[in-house]
């Protein structure tokens, strides 16, 4: 897992940490030059998992791409849908019905909620805590009953569709969200027991991994990773998509530019996904819950951006459209793959047992970046 | 600003500027031999400060290839999007990750996968495709795979 695989000339060690590492999440490769315990250089080699992606996409249609998506940022697979559907009716001017709309955020806090709950607990598992990663599943399970009820899949749901979503929703629904939010409340501060407000947890991320605010913007870093850095990234908040500009929630900062502030947002943005669904569960409006949309879809010749927020931070779609029924051309700004980018930059200097933090910190997930 | 104030500032910075309107952001069309010399103005310029470039990318047009730059800035949430086109055949232009980091990757990736040139690229190898890679690029639209299903 861990090899010594050359030396530099100046007798720096180069060591291999991956493909087949547990805290690199999946099959992230990193060379990194090592002089003693201290990091030198940090280099990823991606494409473990590539599955080009964007090329299949030029040969499936406008209804047939979006399943794909969900393969990318499986943590995030709704959010990546809801993106990718939102583009395609960007470029045929669909309304969507409010009630899908209002299921759609739903779906995407719980989402969030879920993905940052595994971050939880994967992060404490890396830096040596084995408890907390069943504490995190046990909420995180009631998420993906949730879903599973509803959408018919626990983690690739593939629920959203152009023009809203594929059917409609459980008469459970309502009821198991509302026992969840009541779960959710009641377990949260056994996370704070646990983990951060532990003294050796705090002191193995408060100083760590160090992103200053100009080079988190430089870098492309996005989501809670920048947010830790002071960085006003929330797509949600800065150009708002479906209704979150009707929505009450607060865009979460912190000033620490560490490790331990990018946990931080985290941990806090659950709890603003919380008050979202809150608002949102108890009034969901009757009515359709697609719009009414031919059976292919044809984009007009043009190009199509949609951003939207992911747990992982902004994710893209680039639609370029000849006006055919496939994509002339499909790029997908993966919010992973521009957060690695800037993890050279902060483990330089540091110790290699730091670089498991500052990992876990930028939560990465490597279909996402290979995509 | 709006759309007529950022025409207006970017044509005081290149005049041989084309723009492109109806989209959702305004489109400005550069030569590669400008591009370098306007992104830095693009970033240091205070009345601009596009200090965010979250997505880059490439077309292929099968007769040219077109680069793609989509620019925000973090204190005025302003958009726009650059394009500049490239020969099909040795297509080369200058590199931007000296003025946004971010670039460093994506630059890597449009390389690989379109065989577009970085010119002072720090680092202009491959990065997702295994090392030893050689003959057509992936993302061009002639590509074939024999073994490997990619068009379905």
């Amino acid at each position: 897992m861990v090899e010594e695989i050359g030396r530099t000339a100046d007798g720096d060690i180069i060591i291999n940490v991956g493909p087949q590492h547990p805290a690199t999440h999946g099959v992230l490769h990193l060379v990194i030059t090592i002089n003693g315990e201290t990091i030198k250089k940090v280099e990823p080699h991606l494409g473990y998992i590539h599955r080009s992606i964007e090329k299949m996409c030029e040969s499936l249609t406008y209804r047939q791409f979006i399943y794909v998506t969900s393969r990318m940022d499986y943590l995030s697979s709704h959010i990546n849908n809801h993106a990718c559907a939102l583009c395609v009716e960007k470029g045929l001017q669909i309304e969507v019905p409010s009630r899908a709309q209002v299921i759609r955020i739903l779906l995407d806090e719980l989402t969030r909620i879920a993905s940052h709950e595994l971050w939880w607990g994967a992060m404490a598992m890396d830096l040596g805590a084995f408890t907390p990663f069943f504490h995190a599943f046990r909420e995180r399970e009631a998420i993906n009953d949730i879903m599973e009820e509803t959408c018919g899949a626990r983690l690739t749901m593939n629920y959203i569709v152009p023009g809203g979503i594929m059917q409609d929703i459980h008469p459970n629904f309502q009821q198991r969200i509302k026992d969840f939010i009541k779960l959710y409340k009641s377990k949260i501060s056994e996370y704070d027991e646990l983990v951060t407000g532990n003294i050796i947890f705090q002191n193995r991320m408060k100083g760590v991994g160090y992103l200053s605010t100009e080079d988190a913007i430089s870098f492309g870093v996005t989501g809670p990773a920048a947010r830790g850095s002071n960085v006003s990234c929330d797509v949600r908040k800065v150009y708002p998509y479906e209704i979150y500009d009707k929505l009450e929630f607060d865009q979460v900062l912190e000033t620490g530019c560490d490790s331990f502030a990018r946990y931080m947002v985290r941990i806090r943005e659950m709890n603003q996904s919380i008050r979202i669904i809150e608002q949102l569960v108890d009034d969901i409006p009757e009515g359709d819950f697609q719009a009414k949309t031919k059976a292919v879809l044809k984009l007009p010749k043009g190009e199509f951006y949609q951003r939207v927020e992911t747990a992982r931070g902004e994710f893209g779609v680039y639609i370029v459209s000849e006006g055919g029924t496939t994509p002339y051309r499909i790029k997908f700004r993966s919010p992973g793959f521009s957060n690695l980018s800037a993890l050279d930059h902060m483990a330089r200097g540091s110790k290699l047992g730091d670089l498991v933090a500052m990992m876990g910190t930028l939560d990465l997930v490597i279909p996402d970046i290979d995509r | 600003m709006t759309n007529e104030e950022l025409k207006a500032a970017i044509t005081e910075l290149l005049p041989a500027a084309i723009f492109e309107e109806g989209g959702q952001w305004i489109t400005v069309n550069v030569e590669p031999a400008d591009w370098h010399l306007l992104a830095t103005k693009l970033r240091k310029d205070a009345s601009l400060l596009f200090d965010f470039l979250f997505c880059l990318t490439c077309i292929d047009w099968k007769t040219h290839l077109t680069m793609v730059y989509h620019l925000d800035s973090t204190k005025f949430r302003h958009n726009i999007i650059i394009k500049s086109k490239l020969a099909a055949l040795n297509p080369a232009i200058e590199t931007v990750s000296d003025i946004w980091q971010t670039a460093n990757f994506h630059e890597r990736e449009v390389y690989e996968m379109f065989g577009v040139n970085f010119i002072h690229h720090p680092d202009l190898r491959l990065l997702i495709l295994p090392d030893g890679w050689e003959g057509k690029k992936p993302m061009l639209k002639d590509f074939e795979d024999p073994i490997n299903m990619i068009r379905l």
